[in-house]
């Protein structure tokens, strides 16, 4: 198994960047001066269907948008907690036994409660 | 091996790497329109050339000669850092992906593969999540109500079924014990692929991976008949361009990842047959992407097929389906792996 990643491993990564940024810089210049350029005020406006656009889009949305996000990032940190055990599995189970399961089955049902106590609190409910 | 050629054939990999996803993303554009004609029983686009085979090219071009209009009302820096991000997002993905077994040049080896890295699953995780940011950013930067209620509806869906994803991804990492995603395809020697093994973690992954790249059924964000176009409504010329052929850009990577971790990548049976390392290779490489044009067909062959998901089913399937399913699916694995090893 590969355990560690030098610096140098990255370099290409790095000449990736380069290429993605190099790409998308040229291409919206090269869009930018070559296009036509005929402005007017009605063309400039927001579009809305060909009626006359009703203030502005800054508007408050849902608030359970918002409830979906804060909920993300609370199971994705738990998620990202099981990869190193995920990633560590088998040598647990050599090294302490069947205790490199369970105590992931305690976690893993910690989760599920947290979970469950929110579909019952009607956080996921859209209707 | 002296540093100016490994710089030197990193970056002839990175342009081709970068120039054939470009050129299949092109093409993924004719053949989605050819599919669909043939799957409503019509012709698609035939005049551009033989058999339409120009039509990307024109299609391209004339994106590039269209004006470019930035609405009075939107914030004209994040307007033009949308779609930049997202299409920048879609090309960083394909660095940790092995294109096929070591080559040997000039008596050196040769990876084909950008970069080796042991923590390849997360990288492409963590890129894969900032594309989040090119649709939420263009959506709300337009300042248009149609787009606000694409970007949110979006960013929502796609945060919604990253966890699945990452969580049926775990029991992968399991068997494998490695995060580097050369190592797991190494793993996967012959025919002894993961599919096998993880089935259902397959079955979310695919599923996620279609919600991720917004492709129908769970095309929601920019669902034409409730929202004119989404998040890219008053987007025109390129950056229109750029949201379009991202999206084409993450299913080619996407195909190629799910290749790779789930159907053994440049992996096929009967390979130690062959005794030419080149030859292999070569086969390898062939191989592979015959299976990413396989995933592309099925990316395509969903979206002609099935209808639209609603918003409250979507984001009901994505959290009490398929994360209740993928929590099963890891403790299935742990118990299988503890029976065998203890």
């Amino acid at each position: 198994m590969k355990e560690q990643s030098l610096v140098s491993d990255y370099i290409p990564i790095l000449i990736q960047l380069c290429v993605a940024i190099g790409f998308v810089v040229a291409t919206m210049l090269a869009t930018h001066l070559i296009g036509p350029k005929r402005k007017g005020a009605n063309k400039l406006e927001s579009f809305e269907c060909g009626i006359e656009s009703e203030g502005n889009a800054r508007l408050p949305f849902s608030v359970k948008y918002f409830l979906t996000a804060i909920l993300f990032v609370l199971f994705d940190v738990e998620v990202i907690f099981m990869y190193p055990w995920a990633v560590n599995y088998k040598t647990f189970l050599h090294e302490m036994g069947m205790q490199g399961f369970f105590s992931m089955v305690i976690f893993l049902s910690l989760f599920l409660v947290g979970f469950y106590y929110i579909v019952r609190k009607g956080a996921l409910k859209w209707e | 091996m002296s540093t100016i050629f490994f710089l030197g054939y990193k970056t002839i990999l990175v342009t081709m790497v970068w120039g054939i996803s470009l050129l299949i993303a092109m093409y993924a554009t004719l053949m989605e329109r050819k599919l669909a004609g043939f799957l409503q029983d019509r012709l698609g686009p035939d005049r551009a050339g033989p058999f339409g085979i120009f039509q990307p090219l024109m299609d391209g071009g004339k994106l590039f000669f269209k004006e470019e209009i930035i609405p009075n009302d939107s914030n004209k820096f994040l307007f033009i850092l949308g779609p930049s991000l997202a299409m920048f997002t879609a090309c960083m993905t394909s660095a940790v992906i092995p294109w096929g077994p070591d080559l040997n040049l000039f008596g050196h080896t040769i990876p084909l593969q950008i970069a080796d890295i042991n923590i390849g699953v997360l990288f492409v995780f963590g890129v894969v999540s900032l594309g989040v940011y090119g649709v939420m950013i263009g959506g709300w930067a337009s300042n248009n109500k149609y787009s606000l209620l694409g970007a949110v509806r979006a960013s929502s869906q796609m945060i919604s079924y990253e966890l699945a994803m990452g969580l049926s991804l775990i029991a992968v990492l399991m068997m494998s014990q490695s995060l580097s995603v050369k190592e797991i395809v190494q793993q996967q020697h012959g025919i002894n692929w993961n599919v096998f093994y993880q089935p259902l973690g397959f079955l979310i992954f695919i599923i996620c991976a279609f919600a991720e790249t917004n492709r129908a059924p769970f095309d929601l964000p920019e669902c034409e008949a409730e929202l004119v176009g989404g998040y890219h409504t008053e987007y025109s010329s390129m950056k229109l361009g750029f949201y379009l052929f991202a999206e084409y850009i993450n299913m080619f990577v996407s195909s190629a990842f799910m290749a790779a971790v789930f159907f053994g990548g440049y992996n096929f049976p009967f390979m130690d047959k062959i005794a030419n390392g080149n030859l292999l290779a070569i086969l390898g490489v062939a191989v592979f992407f015959a299976k990413i044009f396989f995933f592309i067909f099925v990316f395509m062959w969903v979206r002609w097929t099935l209808p639209r998901f609603r918003y409250d089913q979507l984001m009901k399937l994505g959290w009490q389906i398929l994360i209740p399913l993928s929590v099963i699916n890891i403790l299935l694995t742990g118990g299988a792996i503890m029976l065998k090893n203890l």
